[in-house]
């Protein structure tokens, strides 16, 4: 396809607006999107990936943005994803967290893209895996991908990152114990924001205390850190634990690991996307149909289910073997 | 299920003026149109504006100027996206601006000025009949 090599040549001249383009792209599921995704060279990856998840307001896109002129400062190539909520009504989404990037604008090395989650509910938006591989072929060093933030663990980014950062707030505290189930397990560096208000200390020490519970689980002690996003302050150390994390799993063989967890992830979603728009695109008359006798009782759901996804598979497998 | 494309808008607010209700309202209707919009908040300026569109890949920057300034703002929004090559990407304006400066900043490559009056919904099928076309 045309329209594909050119994109292909630019992004290989590294022209941004191609970037922007291609990530527009993979996220519509436009045609020609996973032609150009198989089109990019098969090397590894060299990108180093942070996630950055946390409850609301917690200060994420402050520290993103913070974390992000650490990096550039030394040197780095910085991509930076900011994921925020699409509304599951309309589809649109208002993308906010850029307001907090203001610093970083004018500056050469960085690429911040907005996305809206479009309906994965996972904190991650369902094209991240393969706007990632964008962000990766076009040459980032690092990328931060900033979560919706529920509050909640948000699985997806832990499938999807190397280093994890949680970040908390001061007044959490009495309830550390209840914290969202899994919260404690998904971090690989636990900061606390806004440490500039009343309580950091207490919710520093019980959220050491909770940690050290779950010890145990891996070589890796979780660090917890106080920061304060909106000056800056604690940002350095932040990014020396980040550090020191990295290395720990490249050292361990974690790094490989998490990233052939992280292939099987996207292997699997692509071809299960593949699979559930075929299936509709091709069903859709059937499933209405059928609806209408499960709500008059004449049949049921597993039933009905049953039979169409065998209808779906064995159609698919004659029409296969006609074209071979 | 084959997903739509999406369309994007930056809606941003150039100038020294420091009231975005208008904007949020703007761009809480394009939201609820299902159009993705991307906020960046109070005081940018035109390289910032240019930027942040063509990084984020939007269809329209929508500017929304109180101050005075547009005449200055708006045509040099346009201008710099043309220098980058992006010249495909729609401006379009709002705020106070009077009638009489409406026919300059058309000339200077603002596709469309809503003016106080005009209705969201207006400025939702003007977005909707005018993007996409990239
Ligand atoms: N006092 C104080 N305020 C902070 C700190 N860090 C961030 N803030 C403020 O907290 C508010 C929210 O910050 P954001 O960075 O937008 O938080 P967020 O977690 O990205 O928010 P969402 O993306 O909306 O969930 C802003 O007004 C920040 O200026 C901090 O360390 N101390
Ligand atoms: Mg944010």
């Amino acid at each position: 396809m045309q329209a594909v090599n050119n994109l292909l040549e630019r992004l290989e001249a590294r022209d941004i607006r191609a970037l922007a383009r291609a990530i527009s792209l993979v996220e519509d599921s436009e045609e020609g999107a996973s032609e150009l995704l198989a089109s990019l060279s098969p090397r590894l990856s060299g990108s180093r990936i942070i996630g950055i998840t946390g409850p609301p307001g917690s200060g994420k896109s402050t520290l993103t943005s913070k974390l992000a002129r650490d990096f550039l400062d030394r040197g780095e190539k910085v991509g930076l994803l900011l994921i925020d909520p699409s509304s599951p009504f309309s589809g649109g989404a208002i993308l906010g967290d850029r307001i907090r990037m203001q610093e970083l604008s004018g500056r050469d090395g960085i690429y911040i893209r907005s996305l809206g989650s479009r309906g994965s509910v996972g904190g991650l938006s369902q094209a991240t895996a393969r706007v990632l591989r964008l962000l990766e072929h076009f040459g980032f060093s690092v990328i931060i991908i900033e979560t919706v933030g529920t509050g909640q663990a948000e699985t997806d980014v832990v499938e999807t990152v190397d280093s994890v950062v949680v970040v908390a707030v001061p007044g959490l505290g009495d309830d550390i114990q209840a914290m969202k189930a899994g919260i404690m397990e998904i971090a690989d560096v636990f900061v606390v924001n806004k440490a500039d208000k009343d309580g950091a200390d207490r919710t520093l020490r019980q959220i050491e205390a909770a940690l050290q519970m779950q010890e145990g689980q891996g070589m890796h002690k979780v660090p917890v850190l106080a920061t304060v996003a909106s000056s800056g302050q604690g940002v350095t150390e932040l990014v020396a634990a980040l550090d020191a994390h990295y290395k720990y799993l490249a050292d361990s063989g974690e790094l490989q690991r998490r990233r052939e967890r992280r292939l099987r992830k996207e292997l699997i979603g692509y071809v299960t996307s593949v699979l559930m728009s075929d299936f509709f695109a091709r069903s859709q008359a059937d499933v209405d149909a059928k609806l209408a006798d499960i709500i008059q009782g004449r049949t049921d759901v597993y039933t009905v289910g049953r039979f169409l996804s065998r209808k779906y598979i064995n159609e698919r497998v004659e029409r296969d073997a006609k074209q071979d | 299920m084959a997903e739509q494309r999406k369309i994007r808008v930056l809606v941003a607010k150039p100038g020294l003026d420091g009231h975005d209700r208008g904007a949020k309202v703007v761009a809480r209707a394009l939201r609820d149109a299902g159009m993705e919009v991307i906020y960046t908040g109070l005081r940018q300026t035109p390289e910032q504006i240019v930027e942040a569109a063509i990084q984020e890949d939007v269809d329209v920057v929508g500017l929304s100027c109180l101050s005075g300034a547009h005449n200055h703002l708006f045509p040099r929004v346009v201008e710099l996206l043309k220098a980058k090559d992006a010249a495909d990407i729609l401006v379009v304006g709002g705020g106070v601006i009077p009638e009489d400066d409406i026919p300059f900043l058309k000339e200077s490559g603002v596709k469309e000025i809503f003016t106080p009056g005009t209705s969201t919904g207006d400025v939702v099928n003007f977005i909707r009949s005018h993007a996409g076309s990239k």
